[in-house]
């Protein structure tokens, strides 16, 4: 994917296979970008987006899928929470492909699976910032996503709490067998979370490959 | 006290509030079509469509009532399709003096709205699209019910907007709708009559009637806010 914003330049070629996919960098380097064009947020100048056989880009072709065509889901840096909802409508919002009736039970089970059923008739401005990731994750979910794009959404998180949800977030991508595409700028994170690494500088691709290859003797993204 | 308020002519106040609620469903609609469509940047012309929705707040009345004049009376198209339709004229009727009202007070709404759409933060618009909603489902699900407290202010100044009118309103309807005038031509009337009581008994009470609708207004619009 090719695109071009005033000064900046963003210029890659990403191959995120089923798992977590973590991408690094110092601010301004290019990652979220990448993750609104993944999800058609954001449309590139030059470029091409295929999930399997499925493409949902091809900028010399002509193709373009539409935002909400594009079976993913996506976790903001704010989470993104509709704040006039509870978590069970926030929830069953990525759900209107179901029959009505069935919407509240499935939001019902997602929440439950993210251990945060009770919130379920609650609304966001009541959460703690753990609570609302979960049900973040949980809205995420209901899409059954094809690919699942994850915006530093544990930035604001203690570390004890950010170890609980990296984990969850493994559990759930081994369980439905998608590719996850994470933004970070935790080099622990990354360690914890991610089967590859895709370390951009500048909308470059500066590094790519297993977790342990890219990120040996890294401790910090300013290096 | 109640022997006095006998004496005050209320059919001007009823008039005028009959006119400014049904120039408030209207201009909260058209003024909502108008807000969502300003506020969005692929808009064709964008910069031309407002301008010309916010000129009746840089018109003279009376240049908008002519304006109004000119493009509803008998001899233009809508005009004569208004009269094809109905059997009769939109010029000296209540529904001109609605219009006449919805039009001055739409910029004001518009403008209000806007502000209200715009501040919705555009991280819940994008994670609705990521969630598979198509635009009109995220406009009545996500925009809408968020801007809930700049549509109620639209309406509110709409509203209040609409009750005054002067200019337009004697232009467009005449000074008089049914042998009833409106509320504001009531007061000119009644000054130029040296009728100093009904002056101010109608003075007074459309101040009331615009100050509690705003109080009530502000206080919905905070609890909104709130959510």
């Amino acid at each position: 994917m090719q695109l071009r914003r005033g000064e900046f330049t963003l210029d890659v070629d990403l191959d995120c296979p089923p798992g977590i996919t973590c991408v690094m960098g110092p601010s301004g380097a290019g990652k979220s970008t990448i993750l609104a064009v993944l999800a058609g947020l954001a449309v590139p100048d030059a470029g091409r987006i295929a999930l399997g056989d499925d493409v949902w880009l091809d900028r010399g072709r002509g193709v373009e899928v539409p935002v909400h065509a594009r079976r993913l889901s996506y976790v903001f840096q704010g989470l993104a929470l509709f704040p006039h909802m509870t978590a069970l409508a926030n929830v069953a919002y990525g759900l209107h492909d179901r029959q009505r009736r069935d919407r509240p039970s499935r939001a019902q089970a997602l929440l439950e699976r993210l251990g945060v059923g009770h919130l379920a008739r609650r609304r966001p401005r009541t959460f703690s910032g753990g609570e609302a990731q979960r049900v973040a994750l949980a809205r995420a979910l209901a899409r059954s996503p094809r690919l699942m794009l994850l915006d530093e959404p544990f930035s604001a998180l203690d570390r004890e709490l950010r170890a609980q949800l990296t984990a969850l977030v493994r559990e759930l991508v081994a369980e439905l067998g998608v590719p996850l595409v994470h933004v970070t700028h935790s080099v622990a994170e990354a360690r914890l979370l991610a089967d590859q690494v895709v370390r951009i500088e500048r909308g470059k691709v500066v590094a790519c490959g297993a977790a342990d290859d890219v990120l040996a003797n890294v401790t910090s993204l300013e290096e | 006290m109640l022997g006095y308020l006998d004496t005050i002519d209320w059919k001007p106040l009823w008039l005028s509030l009959q006119i400014a609620s049904l120039s408030t469903v209207l201009t909260l609609v058209s003024g909502t079509g108008f807000a969502l469509l300003l506020t969005w940047r692929k808009l064709p012309a964008r910069h031309l469509i407002d301008a010309v929705v916010s000129a009746p707040l840089v018109l003279p009345p009376t240049v908008l009532g002519y304006y109004l004049l000119v493009l509803l009376g008998r001899n233009s198209a809508i005009g004569g399709a208004w009269q094809w339709l109905f059997g009769g004229p939109i010029v000296f009727t209540f529904a001109g003096a609605v219009i006449a009202a919805s039009v001055g007070s739409l910029p004001l709404v518009v403008r209000t709205i806007r502000l209200g759409i715009e501040a919705v933060e555009p991280n819940l618009i994008a994670a609705a699209r990521t969630l598979g909603a198509r635009p009109v489902r995220v406009i009545a699900t996500i925009v809408l019910p968020l801007a809930a407290p700049g549509l109620i202010a639209g309406a509110m100044l709409g509203f209040a907007r609409a009750l005054g009118d002067y200019g337009a309103t004697q232009m467009l309807a005449g000074a008089r709708i049914g042998g009833v005038p409106t509320a504001s031509i009531f007061v000119m009337d009644q000054l130029l009559a040296n009728r100093d009581d009904q002056v101010f008994a109608m003075s007074l009470a459309t101040t009331i009637v615009g100050v509690t609708l705003l109080y009530f207004a502000n206080r919905l619009t905070h609890r909104l806010h709130r959510v």
